[in-house]
């Protein structure tokens, strides 16, 4: 088992370091003027030079590299012509429009994006297990008829019309609950869930019906295996088969399927906020794109990157525990 | 009363008739064999008596009684009393047929559970008594593994203390050695026999293995296309048949006192082994496949490679014909060259030369591959998306022939002389029955007029009579071509049949080597003998005598 | 320690080994007997035959996608569409948008091309890309099979829309945008087609026929040709086919986010990112291209389903809308009776 973690985490670092890599030379080898964009439409030539020299845009590829590692791990300093500001490690930069440091700014974001995604993970996982098991378990059933057409049309809605609609029903039509407006946690609870309730709703029920379609394959693929027949064969109830073998054999597969679902999370999360307004990491991504500010999104970029490579890595660990098979071959 | 009574059951799937109107019975205590080959509607059978054809869009009709227990009419609640309680099932795969994620222990005591009242801790114990009574050594610790941690034949063993752990009055055992090595097979065969004997309980044995049969049943019933063929005695049935079907199946069954007839003993060697060794794996799980084996092929005779699984077998028959590379050793062409190349005499250093495939070696020595392979698995040798004519004219336009008449007519010949037809040429794998398939694949190993074929378990996956027909062929094909051929097989009896060298192989060596006669007639190695007295025969009496000799064996 | 490796984790797409060779004819019979999916394919058909005669619809219609008409709008009303059912007349279908007052039916019907356009191209590329990096690694020797197998477990790692977003930011203003979304849609999201080309690569690799072919004397390249690529061909269209809707709402997500296509050219996600504010006013503005957006995904994904169906009737019997899975024990077949086997390859 240890050596099995040695691996994973080997694999870790590797992949995390292949996409500092990608990430970089997406950002600072593209087609544009760096300088330019870092200094603004406004900027006269001279000080595009200058900031050129400050980006160290002359140096090698390797050089710029280097900088940027060495920013990440041990801080860097900037001088903005007047001023020279300090930044702590982990440095992902300044921001070109604020000056202000990106990963500071990034973690003032960071308590709205997880709200969102925990709140809307833990819906997902219920809603998406459960329907699945159901109609696994009614197979034949009218109850399976529904509830496969249902996510059916789950998986055919994108995310941002099913928000759409869903606030324009249920805020604007109904007025059941006001338009979402993010309240802190720590300001107040109540309001806090109150106003993320639709979008929880909007996210979980958009991923849930692609999960539980799989989950339902999964079950029914392991009903199909022989160890089961050998426990019908022997008088086992039904229920104890669904519910005990068929759904532990299917659980492994669903953690890995989970890890995969990490990305399409983040993606949807991304448009939650942009859609519902929330604060977060995802809606200050797009404003970042829309101005172009380099800075920003490549640290969102780094920052989501090794999150949802970290989360692989548990949800592999995970699925070994689950299948210890997996670490003997 | 007895404990099964079968009456004029038909079994339909769709349009398919499985099972036609078998009537059988068997008694408290006894034990009936069913046999059959492929498609002969036994396994269905064995379904029936537990009612696992409900629900599944079968249409059943006459009836069946087990243990009383009318299963036709039988509700819900009856039907689980009767599976695990009354009658228990032992199935063919043992890996598969367990619950990967739960303790070996755990599963036994969830059946318990279902048909005893008891708490856990009785339905533990329950668990590691039964696994104790079938031969599970440590038990106690045992019971906590999950399958995956057993042995094939510990597996089997496991599943058949599942049955035991009800009491059951009958055992259903479909196929139940099937998918083990033949000493094993031998173990889990005295098992059930021993149980037998100390239990009472009846079996109802399901194989494809007459020799299967003789060593457990005393009743047989032979079965064909869905009907019974013959019954009776086992005793009676195999020394004397009445039906033309039995006979020409116990006729099909290889036997270790059949040997071929003898050739001339001075033949002229074509390809000498020396010190091949086969590693796989890197670092610590680094591991040898095949160990120092050294060996002759002779021009126009058949040497035959024998041993269990893992025992390096097939690595050896891939490194000879060229698809696997050595990691030491030599590969050595002495026969004289029959046609174009070369350097073909030079003979070929394989060993430190990476990437030197069959195909570049066959470069070197000329356009014409000398070796060619025979596969295993009738399904995944032959490409499902081509016609086998062109599957067979490969080799020939591989080697630049360009005129399509002459291919054709060449193709042509060789279904022709497989026993297969001409028009079978524009056809599709799928359309042809295993036996059939084979006979395509030894089409296109001759297609290149090799000097060598190397067939990796030709027959395993047949049926015993067309298992009779492809060597039949074989032998036949080699008489009149003189080649040399490689037999690798697990059968020992097939080998006997087809070979005039044996090479006894295990754990990637080889234990022991020489004329079939000599290795068949007086074993010197021990494992040699073990594998001998394992092997099932067909004559009841002949069965109780191995079990005494497996029994002394297993005390020295 | 092999057995261990004989009884590997149920893959997450087991891969279709040796699927039975199912000419264009099977394919066609088996695509026509599913209901649902002959349904999608006649939605998606009229979806395309819209697209494709967008321009000669709009031609004839009268209007275009991009003329302002200020006089169709209600200024002092913030721009709310003059008229009942949001300004529909004989010149204008469906229809202006608020504030604007484009011809909505124009912006739809060009929408349709962007849309499925982009969606078509990115597919295209996914599949150029996808299948060239799964077969390197699954033909490749231990190192390049490790290289892009990493690559690929990276680029699946990453989320989508995320990096199709950063990757829009470095891109110049002046590139035409709907090419953009389609490259990097495609350059972002090949693979999970890597993987599977790559998973089916090494498992055909390993069978016996593909020996056989070497044994014949063929080179590599040949054996590739002649008896991998075909085998390839099933599950590549198979994923493609599921992965053309998955396309259509990448590209929907980020013009809605504004930073795929922009204005002037329509697409469906973009006109909905102003929707909600005049749901009230002018309620097609929203209905329409979220109905559309939804139709499209909808039809193309039962068709997707359909083709996988068509292609491995057995993976695909689970994934149908209201399958009759086997309700009772899984008795066995008479076909499968004891086909009697021993003893693998070592």
């Amino acid at each position: 088992m240890t050596s099995f973690v040695l691996r994973r985490l080997g694999g870790l670092v590797l992949t995390l370091f292949v996409i500092s890599v990608l990430v970089y030379a997406v950002f600072y080898l593209a087609p544009g003027n760096v300088a330019q964009l870092s200094c603004g439409p406004r900027c006269s030539p001279e000080q595009v030079r200058q900031v050129a020299a400050q980006l160290h845009l002359d140096d090698p590829l390797y050089v710029r590299y280097w900088h940027f590692l060495t920013g990440l791990f041990a801080g860097q300093d900037y001088s903005t012509g007047t001023a020279v500001l300090h930044c702590d490690a982990p440095c992902l930069g300044l921001s070109y429009q604020s000056d202000r440091e990106v990963t500071q700014l990034l973690l003032e974001k960071l308590p709205a994006s997880v709200s969102l995604a925990a709140g809307a993970v833990v819906l997902w996982l219920i809603i998406g297990v459960g329907t699945g098991v159901l109609s696994a378990w009614r197979r034949g059933g009218l109850t399976e008829r529904v509830l496969t057409t249902l996510t059916l049309a789950g998986t055919a809605v994108p995310v941002f019309v099913l928000g759409l609609v869903l606030m324009v029903l249920v805020c604007g039509q109904w007025e059941l609950l006001p338009f979402p407006q993010y309240v802190p946690f720590g300001e107040d609870p109540e309001q806090w869930a109150w106003n993320l309730l639709l979008p929880w709703v909007t996210l979980a029920l958009a991923e849930s019906a692609t999960f539980a379609r799989m989950t339902r394959s999964s079950m029914l693929e392991t009903l199909a295996e022989d160890h089961i027949r050998t426990f019908r064969a022997y008088g086992v109830p039904e229920r104890a088969i669904v519910g005990r073998h068929a759904l532990r054999g299917a659980l492994a597969p669903l953690i890995a399927l989970n890890a995969n679902h990490i990305g399409a999370l983040v993606g949807g999360s991304v448009l939650t906020e942009s859609l519902f307004g929330i604060p977060g990491i995802g809606r200050e991504l797009v404003h970042a794109v829309q101005v172009v500010d380099l800075p920003i999104v490549v640290g969102v970029m780094l920052a989501v990157g090794f999150a949802v490579v970290f989360a692989n890595a548990v949800a592999d660990l995970l699925y070994a525990v689950a299948d210890r098979r997996v670490v003997l071959s | 009363m007895s404990l099964v009574d079968v009456r004029d059951l038909t079994v339909d799937f769709g349009g398919l008739r499985a099972v036609d109107a078998l009537s059988f019975r068997l008694d408290e205590g006894g034990a009936l064999a069913l046999v059959g080959e492929s498609g002969s509607g036994k396994s269905t059978v064995a379904a029936a008596l537990l009612g696992l054809h409900h629900g599944t869009g079968a249409r059943l009709s006459g009836s069946v009684e087990v243990a009383g227990v009318d299963v036709g009419a039988a509700g819900e609640r009856e039907l689980r009393r009767l599976r695990g309680g009354l009658a228990a099932m032992v199935f063919q795969d043992p890996l598969s047929s367990l619950d990967p994620y739960y303790a070996v222990g755990a599963q036994i005591a969830e059946v318990y559970r279902v048909h005893h009242k008891a708490d856990r801790r009785a339905a533990r114990a329950r668990a590691v008594e039964v696994l104790d009574r079938v031969g599970i050594p440590d038990a106690a610790r045992r019971a906590r593994s999950r399958p995956h941690e057993f042995s094939g034949g510990m597996r089997q063993r496991a599943l058949i203390a599942m049955a035991l752990a009800c009491e059951p009055r009958l055992l259903v055992a479909d196929e139940p050695t099937t998918a083990l090595d033949v000493t094993v097979q031998a173990q889990i065969l005295d098992l059930l026999h021993q149980l037998r004997q100390e239990t009472g309980l009846g079996l109802l044995l399901v194989t494809h293995d007459v020799g299967v049969a003789a060593e457990s049943a005393d009743e047989i019933l032979v079965m064909r296309e869905g009907r019974a063929v013959e019954r009776g005695p086992i005793r009676e049935v195999l020394s004397t048949p009445r039906e033309t079907y039995t006979r020409e199946l116990l006729r099909s069954v290889p036997r270790l006192e059949d040997a071929r007839e003898r050739r001339v003993a001075e033949a002229e060697p074509v390809l000498r082994l020396e010190g091949l060794r086969k590693e796989f794996g890197r670092g610590r799980h680094r591991f040898a496949a095949v160990e120092d084996v050294s060996l002759t092929l002779y021009r126009g005779q058949t040497l035959g490679v024998v041993g269990e699984s893992g025992s390096g077998k097939s690595t050896l028959g891939r490194m000879i014909v060229g698809l696997l590379e050595p990691t030491a050793g030599r590969l050595e062409f002495t026969g004289q060259e029959s046609g174009r190349g070369s350097g073909a005499q030079d003979g070929r250093r394989l060993g430190k030369d990476p990437g030197a495939g069959g195909a570049r070696t066959r470069k070197q020595t000329g356009g014409r591959p000398r070796l060619q392979m025979v596969f295993q698995d009738p399904v995944s040798s032959l490409n499902p998306r081509r016609g086998i004519g062109e599957s067979i004219a490969d080799p020939l336009r591989a080697q630049g022939r360009r005129d399509e008449e002459g291919i054709r007519e060449r193709v042509t010949s060789l279904l022709e002389r497989v026993g297969l037809r001409a028009d079978h040429y524009d056809r599709y794998p799928h359309e042809f029955s295993g036996g059939q398939r084979q006979r395509v694949g030894i089409a296109r190993a001759l297609a290149a007029e090799p000097e060598i074929i190397v067939c990796d378990e030709p027959v395993s996956a047949l049926d015993v009579t067309t298992q009779a027909q492809v060597t039949a062929l074989l032998a036949e094909l080699q008489r009149e071509l003189g080649i040399a051929l490689v037999f690798v097989a697990h059968d020992l009896a097939v080998v006997r049949q087809v070979s005039d060298q044996v090479a006894v192989m295990r754990g990637g060596r080889i234990v022991e080597y020489g004329p079939a006669e000599q290795v068949y007639g007086a074993p010197q190695d021990p494992y040699t003998k073990e594998l001998l007295a394992a092997v099932p025969a067909l004559d009841p009496d002949a069965a109780a005598e191995r079990r005494a000799v497996r029994r002394e064996l297993a005390l020295t | 320690m092999s057995e261990a490796q004989l009884t590997s984790p149920v893959g997450v797409d087991a891969v279709v080994v040796s699927a039975p060779a199912a000419g264009a004819g099977t394919f066609w019979r088996r695509l026509r007997a599913q209901r649902a999916a002959l349904c999608a394919a006649a939605v998606a058909g009229l979806l395309v035959l819209f697209a494709l005669t967008a321009p000669l619809l709009i031609l004839l219609e009268g209007a275009d996608s991009t003329t302002y008409h200020p006089e169709l709008v209600d200024s002092a009303r913030g721009g709310v569409p003059i008229g009942s059912f949001g300004g529909a007349s004989g010149s204008h279908w469906l229809g202006v948008e608020p504030q604007t007052g484009r011809d909505l039916f124009a912006r739809l019907a060009e929408g349709a091309q962007v849309s499925l356009g982009v969606a078509l191209g990115a597919t295209l590329i996914q599949v150029a890309v996808g299948v060239s990096v799964g077969l390197a690694a699954g033909l490749g020797n231990r190192w390049v099979d490790q290289l892009f197998d990493r690559l690929t477990d990276v680029v699946i790692a990453l989320p989508l829309v995320v990096m199709a977003l950063a990757m829009l930011a470095v891109v110049p203003e002046d590139f035409p945008r709907p090419l953009l979304v389609a490259l990097i849609i495609g350059l972002v999201a090949w693979g999970t087609i890597a993987k599977i080309v790559r998973a089916q690569t090494i498992a055909l690799k390993s069978l016996d026929y593909v020996a056989a072919a070497r044994l014949s004397g063929w080179n590599t390249w040949r054996i590739a040709r002649r008896e991998l690529l075909p085998g390839l061909a099933a599950p590549v269209l198979t994923y493609s086919a599921l992965l053309f809707p998955v396309n259509v709402v990448i590209e929907s997500a980020l013009s809605f986010l504004g930073v795929g296509v922009k204005a002037p050219t329509a697409s469906w996600g973009q006109m909905l990112a102003a929707a909600d504010v005049w749901y009230q006013a002018a309620p097609q503005y929203l209905l329409l291209p979220a109905g559309l957006l939804f139709t499209a995904v909808l039809a193309l994904t039962v068709l997707g389903d359909g083709v996988r169906t068509a292609l491995d009737p057995r993976a695909a019997g689970r994934l149908r809308v209201g399958t009759r899975a086997g309700q009772g024990p899984a008795a066995p077949a008479p076909a499968a009776d004891t086909a009697p086997r021993k003893e693998g390859a070592v």
